[in-house]
C-alpha cells in the first residue's frame, strides 16, 4: 500500500467516525422498518376501533406521528445499544456497529423525530395521545433499553408494554380516551411479546449469551422458558378473545380468535415437547413464525369485520 | 490556519458526494411535507376563512 493510499484509508476511517457518511437508507434502517409498519398496522386498527371519528386527513397525520414516534425510538435503541449490536449476528450489520452513522448521529436523529412526532400529535389530534406515544418512546428507551434489556431476564414481559401501546395511542388519537376496550388491544400484545421473543431467544440463545444480555434462556435455562412459553400461551388463548367478550368484536372473530389461540398453544406445546437437537430448534422456530401471523391475523381481522361493518 | 488544514481533510469522495446529495433531498422532502401538514392542519381545524377577518 503506498502512502497515498494509506493515508486514504485513514481519512475514510476518520470521516466515518466524524460522520456525514450515512446515506437514506441507513437512515431508513435506524427507524426499524419492519417493526414500524408492525406499529403502523396495530395503531390503526386502534383507530378504526374507537368510537369516534376524525378527519380522515388528521387521522392520517396521526398515524404518522405516531409511526415517525415508534421509529424514533427505534434510533434511540439502536444509539444506546450499539455496542452489543456489534457483538451479535442478528444486528452487527445495522447502521452504527456498520460504521455508516455515527452514534451521536442516530441520537440527534430519533431526538429529533420523537420531540417533533409528539408535538406535531399533540397539536392534531390531542394532548392524550401525544403523552402516550412520549410515554411509549420514553419506556422504550429508557426503561426498557437502557435499564431492564441488560438486567433482568423478565425484560422482554416488561419492555414489551412498549410494544403494545400502539393501538392504545391510535385508539386516543381518535376519541381523546383510554378505555378498557383499548387496553384490551393493549394486553392482546403484551401477553403475545414474551413467547413470540423468547421462542426466537431459544435459536438465538448464543447470541444473547455473547452480548451478556440476561435473556431468559441465558439466565432461568432452557427448560423454564419452555414453561414461561407455554404459559403465556394457555393465558394468551382468552386474552386474544377479548374483543369478543367486551362487545366490539363479532362471535366470528371470537371464534377466529379462539382457533388461532389454540393453534399458538399448539406450537408452544411442541416446544415444550422438544427440549434437544434439531427437532427443538425447528418447533421454536415454527411457533415463532406463527406468532408473527397470529398477531397479524386478530388484528386484521378486527380491522377487516369494522370496515366491512361501516361498508353495511 | 486550522481551517484551512481541515477543508483539505475532508474533501468529499463520489460516494460521499452522491449520499449528502440523497440526504439533502430527503430532508428538503420532509421540510415541504412539514410545511403541508401545518398548512391542511390549519385549514381543517380553523376552517377556509382563517385569514378572512376584519383588522
Amino acid at each position: 500500500m503506498t502512502l497515498l493510499e494509506q493515508t486514504q484509508t485513514i481519512r475514510e476511517d476518520t470521516s466515518a467516525s466524524v460522520g456525514g457518511m450515512g446515506s437514506v437508507g441507513d437512515y431508513v434502517a435506524l427507524l426499524k422498518p419492519r417493526v414500524m409498519s408492525l406499529v403502523i398496522f396495530t395503531a390503526l386498527v386502534g383507530m378504526v376501533l374507537a368510537p369516534a371519528s376524525q378527519h380522515p386527513v388528521l387521522a392520517a397525520i396521526s398515524l404518522l406521528c405516531i409511526a415517525i414516534g415508534a421509529g424514533a425510538s427505534g434510533a434511540l435503541n439502536m444509539w444506546w445499544d450499539a455496542d452489543i449490536d456489534r457483538i451479535m449476528s442478528r444486528t452487527r450489520n445495522r447502521p452504527i456497529p456498520a460504521g455508516k452513522i455515527t452514534p451521536s448521529e442516530a441520537l440527534a436523529f430519533g431526538a429529533t423525530l420523537s420531540g417533533g412526532s409528539v408535538l406535531v400529535l399533540g397539536l392534531v389530534a390531542n394532548w392524550v395521545a401525544a403523552g402516550l406515544l412520549a410515554f411509549t418512546i420514553f419506556f422504550y428507551v429508557v426503561i426498557y433499553t437502557m435499564w431492564l434489556k441488560r438486567t433482568t431476564p423478565q425484560n422482554i414481559v416488561i419492555g414489551g408494554a412498549a410494544g403494545a401501546l400502539p393501538p392504545v395511542v391510535g385508539w386516543a388519537a381518535m376519541s381523546g380516551t383510554v378505555s378498557v376496550e383499548s387496553i384490551a388491544l393493549f394486553m392482546i400484545t403484551f401477553t403475545w411479546t414474551p413467547p413470540h421473543f423468547w421462542a426466537l431467544a431459544l435459536v438465538k440463545n448464543g447470541d444473547y449469551k455473547d452480548a451478556g444480555i440476561p435473556m431468559m434462556p441465558v439466565v432461568a435455562g432452557e427448560t423454564a422458558t419452555r414453561h414461561q412459553i407455554l404459559l403465556y400461551s394457555v393465558i394468551l388463548l382468552p386474552v386474544g378473545m377479548a374483543p369478543y367478550f367486551l362487545g366490539y368484536a363479532t362471535l366470528w372473530y371470537g371464534v377466529a380468535a379462539g382457533l388461532m389461540g389454540a393453534a399458538f398453544l399448539y406450537y408452544a406445546a411442541r416446544v415444550w415437547q422438544h427440549r434437544e437437537g434439531e427437532l427443538a430448534r425447528k418447533a421454536a422456530l415454527s411457533l415463532f413464525k406463527f406468532s408473527l401471523l397470529y398477531l397479524a391475523g386478530l388484528f386484521a381481522w378486527l380491522l377487516g369485520e369494522n370496515v366491512v361493518a361501516g361498508v353495511l | 490556519m486550522a481551517s484551512k488544514t481541515d477543508t483539505t481533510e475532508h474533501t468529499l469522495s463520489a460516494d460521499q458526494q452522491k449520499k449528502r446529495r440523497g440526504r439533502s433531498i430527503a430532508l428538503a422532502v420532509a421540510l415541504a411535507a412539514l410545511v403541508a401538514i401545518f398548512y391542511a392542519v390549519t385549514i381543517i381545524k380553523l376552517g377556509p376563512g382563517v385569514m378572512d377577518r376584519p383588522l
